[in-house]
């Protein structure tokens, strides 16, 4: 087990690396002068310079990436180039809001999409399988940011029933202000966990061991959730992961539509000012949540399917 | 979804492409239909975007601002007074424009990369595979926004943007089947009788390795369209004042009291387009792949 989980933490390094060096390249390739380039034609000789210090332009190319590595890895992000908070506090600002939506729209979406499988599974090819099928289809096509924006015009602006923006202050407040957000996430991403759900429960539904269960008379209920559902949590892991994944990339859309705060709207609008350091933060911190939630789904596998302990 | 095309593909062997194959394709459900005749209408609205739309998507006129909709405007007028209705056509030239160029040069590079991975093993094959794994552990938005946040708008960066975060999948795929396409006798007999090794790849490999690729083309268009969207909603796509669905939705945002029907008319154009390629790309699945049309 402990080898497991430090293989995989090394496993996860080299991908670190190579979003370093991409972040790191992508700053010095781009023909012209990088400091012009990142901060645009209106920057003044004194802004250049700055940056130039700040993001340590002088020194060799290979002492910069190391130091640039170092920095990266120990959290030192510099200070914004717009208003001179460190970028770490900045992070630190926006760090829960993006944890609190995903978490929240990752629970929303299971609950709404297993549930949704296993009556789809249990009813195959009757009105409810259908149901649940066009639902999955409309929930790969509709964008998050357009579900987002027509909940917030009907039920913020409109019935008034959720604040318009905002992340809220304390917990019920918080809690109050994130539902929308992840309800937006969650419709669609409930989409692909249930059919997900489906396609698993069905295969296992066709196992021999389920058909000696109902042979020796097992009630149905125990069929289906204790030897049906307990052995589709493979696929599902896997799923939820991808899941996971795909709410946390929704986020920085879904972020902007709500006027929330978060690490995908901390990255957007210091794009639009051109504050490198915060967008270098940014890229980084995205990376780092990558690798930790594919490390999760590994760990998880392992909770899931106790063959994999053994090997 | 992406991911789990991939395993999909990559577990079954490939087949023989036909192309005849489109007839059965499209005419094999009424669905089917029915998307082939939308795609067709709204690759028609883009190209005739300069005969169709009424008024110039960038004229603004401070006398006509959120106007309601009327005979003169169908849709009304946004904020700057412009036409909403010309604005959707033209919007509809950059979405599809970028979901199917894209796609196209994400498929061949990435076969590229594959087959050659693929056909010579090796530490060529090793590190490549290492990269295309590491990439393909990030979401295609995140990693598009990754791209896009270090090198900028503009039409080519979001063309290399949106290519670059299919070209892993591609090239997975590519490999996986390249793997099992080389162990087939008719390879090896090449081989024997002194077939040149670019031949080999060209006339023996890449035909067969062909409708996997084909077949997670036609899913990725969809993907493509709505990740321009999102790139184009999130400031890093199509620049303002040029107009495409997902900057059309990101103004409209800014001015909900104004008129909602720069988000709804957009929202829906994504949708109904995104929905009309996942319905084709499915069939073109069951026709090429029909063991993992389930």
């Amino acid at each position: 087990m402990l080898r497991l989980i430090v293989t995989r933490l090394l496993d996860a390094i080299p991908t670190l690396v190579m979003v370093l060096i991409l972040v790191f390249v992508s700053l010095r390739i781009l023909p012209g002068d990088p400091a012009q380039v990142a901060l645009g034609e209106q920057a003044t000789p004194d802004q250049l310079n700055l940056f130039r210090e700040q993001m340590g332009l002088n020194a060799p190319l290979w002492q910069q990436f190391f130091s640039f590595g170092w920095n990266m890895l120990s959290l030192n992000f510099g200070k914004s180039l717009i208003n001179g908070t460190p970028v770490i506090d900045l992070l630190a600002q926006n760090l829960p809001y993006t944890i609190e939506l995903t978490l929240v729209a990752t629970l929303i979406g299971l609950c709404i999409g297993v549930p949704m499988g296993v009556f789809a599974a249990v009813n195959r090819n009757k009105a409810p399988d259908t149901g649940a099928r066009l639902y999955s289809l409309i929930g790969y096509a509709v964008p998050d940011f357009y579900l987002g924006a027509l909940l917030l015009i009907v039920f913020s602006l409109n019935l008034g029933w959720f604040p318009i923006n905002g992340g809220g202050d304390g917990f019920v407040d918080g809690i109050y202000h994130v539902l929308l957000p992840a309800i937006t996430l969650a419709a669609l991403k409930s989409a692909f966990l249930g059919r997900l759900t489906r396609t698993a429960l069905l295969e296992v539904l066709g196992k021999d061991y389920v058909r000696t269960a109902r042979a020796k008379g097992a009630d149905e209920n125990r069929v289906i959730y204790r030897h049906g559902l307990r052995n589709a949590l493979l696929p599902l892991t896997t799923g939820l992961g991808l899941s996971i994944l795909s709410t946390l990339s929704g986020s920085v859309p879904v972020e902007l539509v709500f006027n929330r705060p978060g690490i995908g709207s901390l990255l957007i609008n210091s794009i639009a000012q051109r504050d490198y350091p915060v967008i270098q933060a940014g890229v980084v911190m995205f990376a780092f949540f990558v690798v930790i939630i594919n490390l999760a789904i590994d760990l998880a596998y392992v909770l899931v399917d106790p063959r994999i302990r053994v090997k | 979804m992406m991911s789990n095309a991939i395993q999909e593909l990559e577990a079954v062997p490939p087949n023989v492409s036909r192309f005849h194959l489109i007839q059965r394709i499209i005419l094999g459900k009424p669905a089917t239909v029915l998307a082939a005749l939308i795609v067709l209408i709204f690759i028609i609205i883009a190209l005739l975007a300069p005969v169709l739309a009424p008024y110039d998507p960038l004229a603004q006129s401070y006398l006509k601002i959120n106007l309601l909709p009327s005979p003169d405007n169908w849709l009304g007028t946004d904020q700057f007074g412009r036409d909403i209705l010309s604005r959707l056509i033209w919007g509809s030239r950059n979405s599809l424009i970028f979901g199917l160029v894209s796609p196209t040069l994400a498929a061949i590079i990435g076969t590229f990369l594959g087959v050659t991975a693929g056909y010579f093993g090796g530490i060529v094959d090793r590190l490549l595979s290492r990269v295309i794994d590491m990439l393909l552990a990030f979401p295609e938005l995140l990693l598009a926004i990754m791209i896009a946040a270090v090198l900028g708008g503009g039409f080519w960066n979001i063309i290399a943007v949106i290519t670059v975060a299919f070209i892993p999948g591609f090239a997975r795929v590519a490999r996986a089947t390249t793997l099992a396409v080389k162990q087939e006798p008719y390879v090896e007999a090449a081989t024997a009788v002194g077939v040149s090794t670019p031949v080999i790849i060209l006339r023996h490999i890449v035909p067969n390795i062909s409708s996997s690729i084909v077949v997670l083309l036609t899913l990725w268009t969809a993907s493509a369209i709505r990740l321009e969207a999102s790139l184009s909603f999130l400031g890093l796509g199509t620049q303002a004042p040029n107009p495409s669905w997902g900057n059309i939705i990101r103004d409209g945002l800014n001015n909900v009291f104004g008129s909602p029907w720069p988000i709804v008319g957009a929202g829906v154009g994504i949708t109904v387009v995104v929905l009309a390629f996942n319905l084709i790309g499915d069939a073109v699945r069951d026709v090429l792949d029909p063991e993992i049309g389930q």
